[in-house]
């Protein structure tokens, strides 16, 4: 009986391959949206924290009240002891400290005089250790136009458009003009070692990127940081992995009374980041829902015409004396393996185009140009499968294949079996 | 009327809903048929040959009376028993024959017999020999799309007889099929009726069917209008 029915499933095209093919395409799209979205929320969140905020930032409650200000005369002290500290309680969380700072850059003529000024976003980081990877982490490598990386103390990058703007090629001194930790005017002479292009207005407008120890004599912040940042080994944020870590960070350093004590704030409530960590964690379950629905309608629909078209083969069945409810049995086990055939081709192909999508990416710079967000797009966009990416097509194929036969499968089941002749001999 | 009584209509009436009102396509039939008749029904479209043939066949319910065929009350029986008496004792055959388009000749006959859990070489011997009532042996891996019309209602005969039924319930056999068609499928049937002793109802106004029934039910306007049996 079962060779008998599947032989029938195979060998009827509109029974077997057009659900297949519907189940397979659906199936496709959903993994390979599925994937490639994620894969676009979590670039833009990670390289948000590559930049700016990293898994979990500390800092003094009184820097993160005024964070957007980055007031540096509300720095950490002593960091060398506290970054330790922190390696020693949190060893899987690479820390490294940062300072951001605002200022006027001043390009000098041959007299000294001033040839060009603006004003400029930096950040200083540790770009001269031999371990670290800050330099890795910032694409910096990738990013360069001109020039070369720091090497020595007192060089730095400067953004193209900025260089650019300001008319300084490599090589060239700039003179930064701000204020130290304690309030005085800071003067401090770079050498622009090269320059970089980020693909992000914001980071390419007017930045300036120092090692930390320069910054630190320059705005006179002797072992001090604005911020120590932590990633998390695995590389990518985790509501999961940062909240108990908070909870252990404050019982050790929480202090009501000292507003210069250090606090954790992770990702998620920095930079109005919640809404991407909560949409790139929902945004799977809504692709699912919708191409599930999408995908039911048009199965009901195919599989509508499909039972008119088997009216004759089912009053046939049930004349010959086969139950209504194992007729109604078989059309349903054969919508599961239809639904269970067209995902595994379905996830194939979303799996393939998703692995190009990973590997190749997509170039949105054009798209980001104009981009006034604190999130950072990342100039290429990539999908990212994930281990949920090669199951999490069945939910949608096999459940609307199924939700497709039932709600045509009804009206068969519902009708007398007379009346099936009656339609059938029409 | 030979001697066992096989089915049995006692005033059996039905009605259809048509809209807010009713149409009662049968009016009290009385009706008995023995074991191993060559029996039709007779009469205009309309007249309901097809709704007593639906509920002799248990594929319907009747709305008034009583309906015994093979000892069972149609009217009380449960789908899942109807099912059973479909599947054990009855064979139907189509004006339009209603093979499985996907299935081979040998399948197609061999569907009933999967029903009923008839094991493989006895299945094997059956659906041949069912094949060979008919004469379509030579036909047996092709699919109903690339045979001809006669040989559609002659796989649809092995099918309705292969599995040996009690009774053979046949709705206009040879509306679509030509006169050489139609007489040849009506001698395979006399012939099966005479070896088996199956029962044969027909519903026809075909006078080639007519010619070879043994007894003619005249329905006219859901009446029982005359009921003749030929003696030879
Ligand atoms: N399901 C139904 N609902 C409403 N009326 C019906 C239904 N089935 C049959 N009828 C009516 O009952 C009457 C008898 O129908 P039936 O099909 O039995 O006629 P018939 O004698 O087989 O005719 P034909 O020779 O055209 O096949 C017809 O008037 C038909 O319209
Ligand atoms: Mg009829």
């Amino acid at each position: 009986m079962i060779r008998f029915l599947l032989k029938g499933l195979i060998r009827d095209r509109s029974r077997s391959l057009l659900p297949m093919i519907i189940v397979a395409i659906g199936v496709m799209l959903t993994v390979f949206v599925r994937g490639y979205i994620n894969g676009i929320m979590v670039d833009m969140i990670e390289q948000t924290a590559r930049f700016s905020t990293g898994h979990v930032k500390v800092m003094t409650r009184a820097y993160e009240e005024n964070m957007d200000q980055v007031p540096n005369d509300l720095a950490m002290l002593e960091i060398s002891a506290l970054t330790g500290d922190l390696r020693q309680s949190f060893p899987d969380i690479e820390w490294v400290s940062r300072i951001k700072f605002g200022g006027l850059i001043d390009v000098p003529d041959e007299n000294g005089e001033t040839r060009s000024q603006g004003p400029a976003m930096g950040i200083g980081l540790d770009l001269l250790s031999d371990h670290s990877e800050e330099s890795e982490r910032l694409n910096l490598d990738k990013s360069l136009i001109r020039g070369s990386l720091p090497e020595t103390s007192g060089e730095v990058l400067l953004s193209e458009d900025f260089s650019q703007k300001l008319e300084v090629d490599p090589g060239e001194v700039i003179t930064l003009i701000g204020s130290t930790m304690n309030g005085g005017m800071a003067i401090y002479n770079f050498t622009v070692s090269g320059t970089v292009r980020f693909g992000n207005t914001g980071m390419d407008r007017g930045t300036v990127i120092a090692d930390l120890h320069d910054v630190q004599r320059a705005l006179d912040m002797d072992d001090a940081a604005g911020e120590i940042i932590g990633f998390f080994s695995s590389g990518f944020y985790d509501d999961e992995i940062a909240d108990p870590v908070i909870t252990r960070f404050e019982a050790q350093y929480h202090d009501e009374e000292d507003e210069y004590a250090p606090v954790m704030v992770r990702l998620r409530d920095q930079e109005g980041l919640s809404l991407y960590v909560d949409m790139t964690n929902f945004m799977g379950t809504i692709i699912i829902l919708v191409f599930m629905v999408a995908m039911s309608l048009v199965l009901w629909n195919a599989g509508l015409l499909g039972g008119l078209r088997r009216y004759g083969e089912i009053g046939i069945r049930l004349a010959i004396g086969e139950e209504k409810g194992h007729v109604y049995r078989s059309m349903i086990n054969e919508s599961i393996i239809v639904g269970v055939a067209g995902t595994i081709i379905g996830t194939a192909c979303g799996l393939g185009l998703s692995w190009l999508m990973q590997t190749h990416g997509l170039d949105i710079s054009e798209f980001t140009k104009n981009a006034t967000t604190g999130i950072m797009m990342p100039n290429i966009v990539r999908a990212r499968i994930t281990p949920p990416d090669f199951f999490i097509g069945f939910i949608p194929g096999v459940l609307s294949t199924l939700a497709g036969t039932m709600l045509s499968g009804i009206g068969i089941y519902k009708r007398k079996t007379a009346q099936l002749f009656k339609e059938l001999e029409a | 009327m030979e001697d066992n009584l096989i089915i049995k209509t006692e005033k059996l009436t039905k009605r259809f809903p048509m809209g807010k009102s009713e149409f009662t396509a049968l009016k009290g039939i009385d009706l008995s048929l023995g074991t191993g008749e060559f029996a039709g029904l007779i009469g205009p479209s309309g007249s309901g040959k097809t709704t007593l043939l639906n509920i002799v066949g248990s594929l319907d319910t009747p709305s008034e009376g009583k309906v015994i065929v093979l000892d069972r009350s149609i009217g009380n029986l449960t789908a899942k028993e109807a099912a059973r008496l479909r599947k054990e004792k009855l064979g139907f055959i189509f004006q339009n024959y209603n093979l499985l388009a996907v299935h081979t000749v040998y399948e197609n006959v061999e569907f009933p017999l999967l029903l009923l859990h008839i094991a493989g070489t006895e299945r094997k011997r059956m659906v041949l020999d069912a094949l060979e009532w008919v004469g379509l042996t030579d036909k047996i891996k092709q699919k109903p799309p690339q045979l001809s019309g006669g040989e559609c209602q002659r796989v649809a005969i092995a099918r309705a007889m292969v599995k040996k039924p009690s009774i053979v319930l046949a709705d206009e056999p040879t509306a679509n099929l030509d006169a050489a068609n139609s007489h040849n499928i009506l001698q395979t049937m006399v012939k099966l009726n005479k070896e088996l002793k199956t029962t044969f109802l027909f519903a026809t106004h075909d006078e080639k069917v007519i010619s070879y029934l043994k007894r003619k039910i005249y329905l006219l306007d859901g009446k029982l209008d005359k009921d003749e049996t030929v003696s030879n």
